[in-house]
């Protein structure tokens, strides 16, 4: 509760820090707030907590995610500093958004309430149609934040329509109670449909395939920090809510369910990869690369009771080697027109340390041991096995091998390749950025333990 | 004292390399990679003495993961094999200047990390992490100081890489699954799992694939020759003389007391396979015009037979298939080796291009001649010891597994001498061939004297390895 509080104040502060002309210390003002509120928010770690009806359940599940966000919100911010260097102006404008959108995510995960839970995904939303489009003079921008606020909202009026129909079925918004009601008999056939509907918006904001269409698009056109806002932070927010959504609402899947899940998943991880084979844009390949790591993430839902502490794991090892890469990406195309892999020729030789962080979180997102991908996805596999769904791994394991074939199309493209021109010298931000990602990746990689225990009772 | 400290040694060194700048990382290199042989020298003393040298460790609690090392004799020679070899391979570059040598020399350390980590494991999965580990860097071994065309070396080396992960992922995948049956990856609780017949085939096919590509048995070794070919040298080394053993000891350490019943229903398939390889491999050889590939197909000609002995279940196939292990690990850096001689001095590995050089430098001839005949198993050396048990013991199963099989004698022999024929003698090549140098002398004589060695007095290493073999070999008999 303190945290959702704490963040909303934060935003406001930035909003207003103009009058007294902080812009300077704007990004560290809002860094050192959000380090405290990452304080504030792990000391409520074992103190579970409702609060105004049950409306924000604060639980370890929610504390131990919220955090997750608040550090990846924090990597964020770091790297806007320099990213908005020629729209200062606006800066305030775009931390403060960033900050509101975490105020949405943490709603997002805490909530104990239907209607707490929509107003989170909205908050979220509407921040990520503004980030998208907040390049406004260029056409792409617009465009990516044109399309996303139209299928977006889209998704929004079908997630409310479910809400509306469990409603009708149970009489209640308190998923405590729904949980209750879906487990006697004679529960209204308004139930699994608004279920299915929540279901459905859920998967469009992850992007899971088929409701993936929207995604390359608007990765590529939205300002490059967005985008790394996009494919780490709002994917990670929604695919625990919706793990959350099925946990709090249902005492177990019914297979017909589960059987979806599965073909939702296969897909869409192998239309992720299929598709990111084929790009040459790094922006896209790693849009269709979250979708594939999105089918992976959905497995967990497969093994609903235990897997909480796996997609922990798993979320933050992807998003942390997310931040690590886009922090290079952000880096090498700054004055370029486009992301073309053609930029990143040569890195190895003009600057080793980024070249090293790139390929260090490729090969986390390939699944290589010592980096916590391996063990990400090796625990996944390990609960998904558990649950009888051996043939799922297998097809994770092969899909696993083809995005070796674009992941390491761009690391081949740093170190064989010579450079077009001269390296330029790097703001210190990107380096420490992306340093501490890739070393708190492979820090959890090796000690797996610190994070995958933390929901398991 | 126990065998981490070993891993811990070349994992430091591979890091004080890469900090230790262009000038001194092959120095600093070989220094690591002594000081490691001397450490493992004195652990195979003290393991010797009765004392227990292995390390288990809880890591993670949940799935339940040790950080186990075992050290019987058996792995503690494939250890002194990597360690043994890597000083000479790193030795072996003195004299050669490598661009950026302080990242290529701390990869070649960590890789040498990674596989005696491998060797060590007796945990799956810490052996899985150790066994992707190896994978890392040498694709970038061979990717960045490779020769030939940089496209098609970048075709090939992400082949590889793809091919060997392909692989070892199925292999995670059947460790997963054990997990789900003994709720333990440690090596004492796998080998005790009661397997239905029908989880066992799954599971060998699951680790043969794993293990096929990366040994390579045919049909899965087309990666193989091409890699070797263009390859750096010293990476070649390492794949041929190390990284290709990691898979014949996983058989004989992982698959087949895991999986038992599965080795023996189809052990004549597994044999015949590896067979077709030695055929296949000797007959290829044959037709090389580049001298690096001709030995490439000689390697796969020759681990097929080491595969086959294990195959066989018999208790000489698993002896003579570790002695021709050790034997080939050092016969095959010492081919390599010689091949980088010439190249070093003409540029080129093109057979018909060489030629005479024996008039101009004998002593290299003389010494290159030892190798070579070493390697077609001519008695007295090493390699004798092992290719002689592993046809024994297939003699066992079936004679026409001998006969083939003792094929790769006979045609080895044909193609190494021809080799050696028309690059060593005939007519004078117009370019001058300078003599070896110190440096590369002492390399070469170091491996031909550890092949006569031990060609004349196995003992030490059967006495070595016969215990912890003998345990195993009753672990794949006992009744499952």
């Amino acid at each position: 509760m303190n945290t959702l509080l704490t963040i909303s104040g934060l935003g406001v502060f930035c909003l207003i820090a103009e009058i007294f002309n902080l812009r300077k210390l704007l990004i560290p003002v809002a860094i050192i707030g959000l380090l405290a509120i990452l304080g504030l928010t792990i000391s409520e770690f074992n103190i579970p907590s409702s609060h105004y009806n049950n409306m924000i359940v604060v639980n370890r599940f929610s504390v131990s995610f919220s955090s997750l966000f608040i550090v990846l919100t924090i990597f964020l911010i770091a790297l806007s500093g320099d990213f908005y260097k020629e729209h200062q102006s606006k800066l305030s404008d775009y931390v403060a958004i960033k900050i509101f959108l975490l105020a949405g995510a943490v709603a997002m995960v805490s909530f104990g309430n239907l209607a707490m839970f929509f107003i989170g995904i909205e908050v979220l939303s509407i921040s990520l149609y503004i980030l998208a489009a907040s390049k406004r003079l260029e056409v792409n921008s617009n465009e990516a934040g044109m399309k996303y606020f139209l299928l977006g909202s889209f998704a929004s009026g079908i997630i409310l329509f479910g809400i509306c129909l469990i409603y009708g079925a149970t009489g209640y918004f308190n998923i405590d109670e729904i949980f209750q009601l879906s487990q006697g008999a004679g529960i209204p056939v308004w139930f699994p449909i608004g279920l299915t509907l929540i279901i459905i918006g859920m998967l469009f904001k992850i992007a899971a395939a088929p409701f993936h269409f929207w995604a390359p698009d608007v990765y590529e056109g939205a300002p490059s920090i967005t985008t790394a806002l996009m494919s780490t932070l709002a994917k990670v927010v929604a695919m625990a809510t919706l793990y959350k959504l099925i946990q709090g609402m249902v005492p177990a899947i019914p297979t017909i369910f589960e059987n979806i899940i599965v073909v939702i998943s296969v897909l869409t991880m192998s239309v992720g990869n299929l598709m990111a084979l084929r790009q040459n844009n790094v922006k896209r390949m790693l849009a269709f690369s979250g979708i594939s790591h999105a089918g992976f993430m959905l497995m967990a839902l497969l093994s609903l009771s235990s897997a909480a502490g796996t997609l922990l794991y798993y979320t933050t090892a992807y998003a942390l080697a997310g931040i690590a890469a886009f922090a290079v990406i952000i880096l090498v195309t700054k004055n370029k027109d486009n992301e073309d892999i053609i930029n990143f020729n040569g890195l190895g030789k003009t600057n080793p340390l980024m070249a090293a962080i790139l390929t260090a979180s490729l090969l986390s997102m390939a699944g290589i041991p010592i980096f916590s991908g391996f063990f990400a996805k090796f625990s996944l596999f390990t609960n998904t096995i558990e649950s009888g769904y051996l043939f799922v791994v297998i097809a994770g394991v092969i899909n696993s091998i083809v995005s070796i074939g674009y992941y390491f199309k761009l690391i081949i493209a740093m170190y064989t390749k010579d450079a077009a021109e001269t390296p330029s010298a790097t703001p210190f931000v990107y380096y420490f950025t992306a340093v501490i990602a890739i070393i708190l990746n492979i820090a959890i990689g090796v000690f797996p333990n610190t994070i995958l225990n933390l929901l398991s009772a | 004292m126990d065998v981490s400290i070993l891993l811990l040694s070349l994992l430091i060194g591979a890091i004080v390399t890469y900090f230790s700048g262009d000038k001194l990382a092959s120095k600093v290199a070989l220094l690591f990679s002594l000081v490691s042989f001397m450490l493992s020298l004195n652990i195979l003393y003290s393991y010797s003495n009765g004392n227990d040298v292995s390390l288990v460790r809880e890591w993670i609690s949940l799935p339940k993961i040790s950080f186990a090392l075992l050290a019987d004799g058996f792995s503690l020679v494939m250890v002194l094999l990597t360690t043994i070899l890597t000083p000479l391979i790193v030795f072996s570059s003195f004299g050669k200047s490598v661009e950026n040598a302080k990242k290529f020399y701390a990869l070649v350390l960590f890789m040498s990390f990674a596989m005696t980590g491998t060797f060590l494991a007796a945990d799956g999965l810490l052996y899985y992490i150790f066994w992707e580990l190896a994978l890392i860097p040498i694709y970038f071994i061979a990717l960045v100081w490779g020769n030939g065309d940089i496209e098609e070396r970048k075709k090939d080396v992400l082949k590889f890489f793809i091919y060997t992960l392909a692989g070892s992922l199925f292999m995670l995948v059947a460790f997963a699954y054990l997990y789900t049956k003994a709720e333990s990856f440690l090596l004492q609780d796998l080998y005790k799992l009661n397997l239905s017949f029908q989880e066992q085939t799954w599971i060998f096919l699951a680790f043969f694939l794993a293990y096929a590509i990366k040994i390579p048995i045919i049909p899965f070794h087309s990666w193989q020759a091409n890699v070797y070919q263009k390859a750096p040298t010293i990476g070649t080394m390492l794949l041929s003389g190390i990284m290709l053993k990691m898979g014949l000891y996983s058989i004989i350490r992982w698959q087949l007391p895991i999986a038992p019943q599965a080795a023996k229903e189809y052990l004549p398939i597994l044999v015949g396979l590896s067979i077709a390889g030695v055929i296949y491999g000797s007959i290829l050889a044959l037709r090389q015009k580049d001298l690096k590939r001709l030995l490439a197909y000689s390697s796969l000609a020759h681990v097929g037979l080491i595969a086959a002995g294990c195959y066989t279940l018999t208790i000489d196939g698993i002896h003579g298939a570790v002695h021709q292990m050790i034997a080939h690990g050092f016969v095959i850096v010492g081919l390599f080796f010689a091949a980088e001689i010439i190249y070093r001095r003409y540029n080129t590995y093109a057979i018909g291009e060489l030629g005479g050089i024996r008039s101009q430098a004998p002593k290299f001839t003389s010494l290159f001649l030892i190798v070579v005949v070493a390697s077609v198993g001519l008695p007295g050396t090493y390699n004798f010891v092992g290719e002689f048990t592993v046809l024994y013991s297939l003699s066992q199963i079936n004679i026409w597994f001998v006969i083939l099989g003792g094929l790769t004698i006979i045609l080895g022999a044909y193609y190494m001498l021809k080799m050696f024929q028309n690059v060593m003698l005939g007519e004078t090549n117009s370019n001058s061939f300078s003599e070896v140098t110190i440096y590369e002398t002492i390399t070469l004589v170091l491996i031909i004297s550890f092949l006569l060695f031990f060609g004349l007095y196995p003992k030490p290493i059967t006495d070595l390895v016969h215990p912890s073999l003998n345990e195993i070999f009753s672990t794949i008999n006992s009744l499952k």
